[in-house]
């Protein structure tokens, strides 16, 4: 006899599906294929285009949010007002940008009786980009040299301490490959200009980029962890096709970090292996990313463990996947009428 | 001498090969099938030799110049390890 599945609202953001998708819709994929939960979801859209406020069968209900920029104090007082009419129980930030006005808001989200799994605010500031070489250190772990910088008089010194090419890489998002001072300024001041400051300068690893999806119980433990290769890259840098692997190395490292932090929350790691198959630590990214569908295909539902967690619900942690499992990522024409378009924009809700 | 295929890749029979370490996969002919399925019954070099020249018209010299070159691929994309080389 099977049991019956728990109701539970969830709110997810990221429903975006340019080609640097937010992780929304693999996220809620995984929610509805769930064994334990019979989720209502609530789309959250900053963006009246985003793809999945019109996926009806992604989404049961989708609101427009303002921007975390405006203040968080402002996108608590939109939330709390889609609360009262659509109450929910678990909330799913899905971009790096809005983490911190959802992590400074968690005890408001609790009083309105809405619950969140995330990282604390000094996990956050301790894998920041800006902060990656100390992170190395104070965790043991190999990392590439990396500086921030504010200014355009700063360029000139890269010189002094690193070998060209090298990556020039935005707060939140975006990297390029620079080869001279010129395009270090141009990328400069194209990423300055849509991310902010500072822009990090990191050395260039030159190897094949792997990628580890994992999920930490805030007590150090890893919950699940599937790490993949990368086997079709858009110029955006982003996996199109993936392949799920079997490498110790890449565990040891996961459950390494997950550890040492007490991590809480989604996790993906930036990996690279070099030629002489050393792992170097690129990034974390502090929440679940957008291949994470390749996990659930794999064996593990890692939005459910998320979920889970968040409700305080005993969660064990997975203990196999399949390896050699892929994904192969494609667009798709969704067709709408002026009239949903219309509802979102007037009305804020769809 | 015994060289050492890397333990957990995967051979199907139709010759295609994954290494889960590296996500690599790799397409085989029928006789690259039947050199990896020698090594991974850890059979020697000269059991190799002995094999394909018993079972194909082939001298030894012609054999082992194709077959370093093709142990020089596998050493290359790390499906043969160098240190489990004896």
């Amino acid at each position: 006899m099977k049991m019956k599945k728990i109701k539970v609202n969830i709110a997810a953001t990221g429903l975006n599906n340019t080609d640097n998708p937010g992780p929304g819709v693999p996220v809620i994929r995984a929610l509805r294929e769930s064994e334990i939960f019979d989720p209502r979801i609530i789309g959250l859209a900053y963006e009246s285009l985003e793809p999945a406020i019109y996926m009806h069968n992604v989404v049961d209900k989708a609101y427009q949010i303002p921007y975390p920029s405006e203040g968080a104090d402002v996108l608590m007082k939109r939330i709390s007002q889609i609360n009262q009419k659509d109450p929910i129980d678990v909330l799913i930030p899905n971009f790096d940008s809005e983490l911190y006005a959802f992590m400074k808001s968690e005890k408001v989200l609790k009083d309105l009786g809405i619950k969140t799994f995330l990282p604390t605010l000094q996990q956050l500031e301790d894998r920041h980009k800006a902060n990656l070489n100390k992170f190395g250190k104070k965790y043991d772990i190999q990392v590439p040299e990396s500086i921030s910088i504010l200014n355009h008089n700063d360029i000139e010194k890269i010189r002094d301490d690193f070998e060209y090419p090298v990556m020039v890489k935005g707060k939140f998002y975006d990297a390029y490959l620079a080869y001279n001072p010129e395009q270090v300024r141009m990328y400069f001041n194209k990423i300055s200009a849509k991310w902010g400051l500072p822009i990090i300068i990191q050395e260039f690893i030159r190897g094949t980029e792997v990628n580890v999806v994992a999920l930490g119980d805030g007590e150090g433990n890893t919950i699940g962890a599937v790490p993949m290769r990368k086997q079709y890259i858009t110029d955006k840098g982003k996996a199109w096709a993936g392949i799920t692997l079997d490498d110790k190395k890449m565990f040891e490292l996961t459950y390494k970090i997950i550890g040492s932090m007490k991590w809480r929350g989604g996790m993906e790691l930036e990996l690279i292996r070099s030629q002489k198959n050393e792992l170097f630590l690129i990034e974390i990214n502090p929440r679940i990313p957008a291949w994470v569908y390749l996990a659930v295909g794999a064996g593990q539902n890692l939005p459910e463990a998320l979920v889970k967690l968040a409700l305080g619900m005993e969660t064990i942690p997975f203990k196999k996947y399949e390896v050699g499992k892929m994904f192969i990522r494609y667009s798709y024409d969704l067709i709408t009428d002026l009239k949903e378009f219309e509802k979102l924009s007037t009305h804020g809700e769809l | 001498m015994k060289l050492k295929l890397k333990k957990n890749i995967a051979i199907s029979e139709s010759g295609f090969i994954f290494d889960p370490t590296t996500g690599d996969s790799f397409s085989l002919n029928e006789v690259g099938l039947e050199i990896l399925e020698l090594l991974r019954e850890d059979k020697t070099i000269e059991q190799i030799t002995v094999h394909f020249t018993d079972q194909y018209e082939i001298d030894t010299a012609s054999f082992e110049k194709y077959f370093y070159d093709f142990i020089g691929m596998l050493k290359h994309f790390q499906l043969i390890n160098e240190d489990e080389e004896n």
